[in-house]
C-alpha cells in the first residue's frame, strides 16, 4: 500500500500535471502532431486558407457534439440530430426563398425548430419513459420523412439566400471563420456551465448512477429533458449554419451525421455509458476527426482510404481510452483516499 | 467487465415495457400480446395495400417484396440475438458492403464466383470476430466499437472497389444462373430466393433462440449478465460467437444483394444498419436485452416489407416512407409503455387524494 496522497503543497504543479493528464490536452497534442506531420509533406496544409477549412469543416459536427455530450453524459443518446439539422436548414432556406424573412429571424426560427424537436424527444424519453436510443432513432426517420415531404424536389440554391446570411458561412474575423467563432463561444459557455453549476453537475450524477441520483433528490426527468432540449436547440442552430455554409440544401442535408457526431464525442472522451466527458473534449474530437480527413487528402493518399483510416483511428481511440481508464482506476485504488474529480 | 453493457443508452429510468405482474408467465403473455398486435397490423397493412393499389395482391409484388426486404431481414436475425444479450451491432450494413465488394473485387480480378463467395463469407466471419473480440474479450462498449467498424468496413469496401461498379466495362457479367435470383422466383412458387433463405434461417434462429439451452442462456445474459455468469454461462464466448455469426449472415446478405442486382459498388446497403435495428425493435425485442422473439421479428419484416411495397406502388417518395418506419417504431415503444404510464399517473392521483 503505497499511499501517495497528493497534498495541496504545490497547487500549481499538480494543476499543471492534471492539465497534461487531461483528455483535452492529449487531443490537442494529437491534432498538432497530425497537422505538423502533414505540413512536412505539404506546406500548404498550415496555410491560413487550409486552417480555416479545418475549422469550418469541424464546426457543425463540434456544435452537434456539444449537445450530444449533454445527452450522453446522462446515459442517453440522441440519434435525431442529423435529421433535425436537415429540417431546420431546409425550413429556414425555404422562408428566405419564399417569404424573404430578415436574416436574424432565420437564426431564431432555425433554433426554435431544433428546440421543439428536442423538447419532443425529451418529453417522450422522460414522461413516457421510452429508451432514448429507440425514440431518437424513430425521430431520425420521422423528421427526415417530414423534411423530404417539404423539400419534394424543391432544393434550396444559393440564389435564394440573402448574401448577408451566407456571409456567416465564409467571412472571417482576424482570420478565424465566423462559424468557428460561433461554435467556440457555444463550447465555452456550455463548457463553463457544465463545470460550474449544480444543475449541470447533476447531469453527471444521473449518468453515473441513475438510481442513486433519484435517491439523492436530483430532478432526473427535468434534467434529462433539458439536455435533450439543448441538444435539439444546437442541432437547429447547426442547421441554420449549414445553410449559411453551403447555401444549398436538399432532403439529404445532415443525413448520417448522427454516427459521425457520436464518433467525435467518443473520441473526445465522452463515455457512452454516461457520467463523464466534457464538451471541450467533444469539440476537439470533432476537430481531430476532420483534421485527419483533411490530412489524408493533403497527403495525397487516395481518397478511397479516408473512411477506412478514420474507422481504424476511432477504434484505436476507444481502445486507448479503455486502457487509460483502467490505468487510472488502478492508480485510484492504490492511492486510497485521494479524490480526483476528472 | 462487459457486464453493464445491457444498460447502454438506457433512459435513466428502467424500462417497464410489457411488464405483467407475474414474473415468467406475465412476460410470456405480454410477448404473445405484442405478436398478436403485429398480426393485426400486418392484416391491416395488406388490406390497405390491396385497397390502394390494384397490383398489390399479385405474385409479382410478392416476388419483389422478397427481393427488397429479404437481404435486410437476414441481417435482422443475428441482430435479434445480439440485442437479446443487451449488445448491438451497428456494423451490419458495412459488413454487407465489404463482403459484396470482396465478391466484386475478386470477380474483377478473374476469380470464379464460388471461390469469391467463400472468401467473402470468410471476410464476414473475420469482421464479426473483430467486433466480438473487442466487445467480449477487450470489454469495450458495443455501440462504440461497431460505430468504429461501421466506418472501417465501409472504408475497406471503398479501398477494394474505389468508384468502380463491378462488373466494370470489359468484365465478364456475373453468371446468369446465379443473378437469376433477382428476377426468377423459386420454382413452383412466387417467392424470391432471398425470402426463402430468410425463412429457412428464421426457423433455424427461432429454434436456436427458443428451444435450445444456448438460446435460453441468451435471454439470461440479457436479463442479468452477472447472474448468468455465476450460473456458469460463458457470457463472453457466447457474445463472441454471436458477432461472428452476425458477420457471416451479413456477408451472406451482401452476396445475395450482389447477385440479385447482378452488380456491386462499395456503397451497397449503405445506412441500412438503422433500418435493421428498427425492424428488430419493432418486432418487440427489448433494447435492454432479455426479451423478444424471432416470430415477432419475422412479423415485423413482413409489415415493413408490405408497407414499403404498398407505399411505393402509391408513388410515395421513398424518403417520405421514412415517416412510416419512424411512426411504427414510436408506437412499438409507446403503446407497451402506455399502460405503465397510466398506472403511474393513477398512483400519483391516489397519493394526491387524501384518505386512500
Amino acid at each position: 500500500m503505497s499511499a501517495h496522497i497528493e497534498t495541496g503543497s504545490e497547487p500549481w504543479l499538480s494543476r499543471a500535471g492534471a492539465l497534461l493528464r487531461a483528455r483535452e490536452a492529449g487531443l490537442f497534442l494529437l491534432i498538432l502532431i497530425v497537422v505538423a506531420v502533414t505540413a512536412v509533406h505539404n506546406h500548404d496544409f498550415v496555410g491560413s486558407q487550409s486552417v480555416q477549412q479545418l475549422l469550418s469543416g469541424a464546426a457543425l459536427i463540434a456544435l452537434l457534439g456539444v449537445g450530444e455530450t449533454l445527452v450522453m453524459v446522462t446515459r442517453n443518446v440522441d440519434l435525431s440530430v442529423g435529421s433535425v439539422l436537415g429540417l431546420s436548414a431546409y425550413v429556414v432556406g425555404d422562408l428566405f426563398r419564399d417569404h424573404h424573412i430578415p436574416v436574424w429571424s432565420g437564426f431564431v426560427i432555425g433554433i426554435a425548430i431544433g428546440a421543439a424537436a428536442g423538447a419532443l424527444n425529451g418529453f417522450i424519453v422522460t414522461v413516457l419513459r421510452v429508451p432514448s436510443l429507440v425514440i431518437t432513432l424513430a425521430m431520425l426517420y420521422v423528421i427526415r420523412g417530414i423534411d423530404s415531404l417539404m423539400v419534394n424536389g424543391n432544393t434550396i440554391d444559393p440564389s435564394s439566400i440573402p448574401s448577408a446570411f451566407t456571409q456567416v458561412g465564409y467571412r472571417t474575423i482576424l482570420g478565424v471563420p465566423w462559424l468557428a467563432v460561433i461554435v467556440a463561444v457555444v463550447v465555452a459557455v456550455v463548457g463553463y456551465t457544465m463545470r460550474s453549476f449544480r444543475s449541470s453537475r447533476e447531469l453527471y450524477a444521473i449518468g453515473s448512477n441513475p438510481d442513486a441520483a433519484v435517491l439523492a433528490g436530483v430532478p432526473v426527468g427535468k434534467r434529462v429533458f433539458t439536455s435533450f432540449v439543448i441538444s435539439g436547440t444546437l442541432a437547429g442552430l447547426a442547421g441554420t449554419l449549414f445553410l449559411a455554409l453551403h447555401a444549398q440544401v436538399d432532403n439529404s442535408a445532415g443525413s448520417g451525421y448522427e454516427l459521425t457526431v457520436i464518433a467525435a464525442t467518443v473520441v473526445g472522451g465522452v463515455a457512452i455509458f454516461g457520467g463523464s466527458g466534457t464538451v471541450v473534449g467533444a469539440a476537439l474530437g470533432a476537430l481531430l476527426l476532420n483534421t485527419i480527413n483533411q490530412a489524408l487528402v493533403a497527403s495525397r493518399i487516395s481518397a478511397f482510404w479516408n473512411e477506412a483510416i478514420a474507422g481504424a483511428l476511432l477504434l484505436a481511440a476507444i481502445g486507448i481510452d479503455r486502457w487509460l481508464s483502467l490505468r487510472m482506476a488502478r492508480s485510484l485504488t492504490s492511492a486510497q483516499g485521494a479524490h480526483r474529480d476528472v | 467487465m462487459t457486464s453493464d453493457l445491457a444498460s447502454v443508452s438506457t433512459s435513466p429510468v428502467s424500462n417497464g415495457a410489457a411488464g405483467g405482474p407475474g414474473p415468467r408467465s406475465g412476460r410470456w403473455r405480454a410477448a404473445l400480446r405484442w405478436e398478436a398486435a403485429l398480426v393485426l397490423v400486418l392484416v391491416a397493412v395488406v388490406l390497405f395495400g390491396a385497397a390502394e393499389s390494384s397490383t398489390f395482391l399479385t405474385p409479382t409484388t410478392f416476388f419483389y417484396l422478397g427481393t427488397d426486404i429479404g437481404y435486410i431481414a437476414i441481417m435482422a436475425l443475428p441482430m435479434t440475438l445480439i440485442v437479446m444479450t443487451g449488445e448491438i451491432d451497428l456494423s451490419v450494413a458495412s459488413a454487407l458492403g465489404l463482403s459484396g465488394a470482396m465478391v466484386g473485387y475478386l470477380w474483377h480480378h478473374g476469380w470464379g464466383i464460388w471461390p469469391a463467395v467463400l472468401v467473402a463469407l470468410a471476410v464476414g466471419a473475420l469482421g464479426g470476430a473483430i467486433n466480438g473480440v473487442l466487445v467480449a474479450k477487450v470489454g469495450l462498449p458495443s455501440i462504440a466499437v461497431t460505430i468504429g467498424t461501421l466506418t472501417l468496413y465501409r472504408g475497406l469496401a471503398e479501398v477494394l472497389l474505389g468508384s468502380m461498379t463491378v462488373p466494370a466495362i470489359g468484365d465478364r457479367p456475373f453468371p446468369t444462373s446465379l443473378t437469376n435470383i433477382g428476377v426468377v422466383p423459386v420454382p413452383g412458387t412466387h417467392m424470391s430466393y432471398s425470402l426463402l433463405f430468410f425463412l429457412i434461417l428464421a426457423v433455424v434462429f427461432g429454434v436456436l433462440l427458443h428451444a435450445t439451452p444456448l438460446g435460453r442462456s441468451l435471454v439470461a445474459i440479457g436479463l442479468q449478465p452477472e447472474a448468468a455468469r455465476f450460473v456458469g454461462i460463458r457470457v463472453n464466448r457466447i457474445k463472441l460467437v454471436l458477432y461472428i455469426v452476425s458477420g457471416v449472415m451479413c456477408a451472406f446478405a451482401g452476396i445475395l444483394l450482389t447477385l440479385q442486382n447482378a452488380s456491386v459498388s462499395y456503397d451497397a446497403g449503405s445506412g441500412l444498419e438503422l433500418n435493421v435495428v428498427a425492424i428488430v425493435l419493432f418486432g418487440g425485442v427489448s433494447i435492454f436485452g432479455g426479451r423478444g422473439s424471432i416470430l415477432g421479428v419475422v412479423l415485423s419484416v413482413a409489415i415493413v416489407g408490405a408497407l414499403e411495397m404498398a407505399l411505393t406502388q402509391m408513388n410515395v417518395d421513398p424518403n417520405v416512407q421514412n415517416i412510416v418506419t419512424g411512426v411504427l417504431l414510436l408506437l412499438s415503444v409507446i403503446i407497451p409503455n402506455g399502460g405503465e404510464l397510466v398506472r403511474r399517473v393513477r398512483a400519483r392521483m391516489r397519493r394526491l387524494t387524501p384518505g386512500s
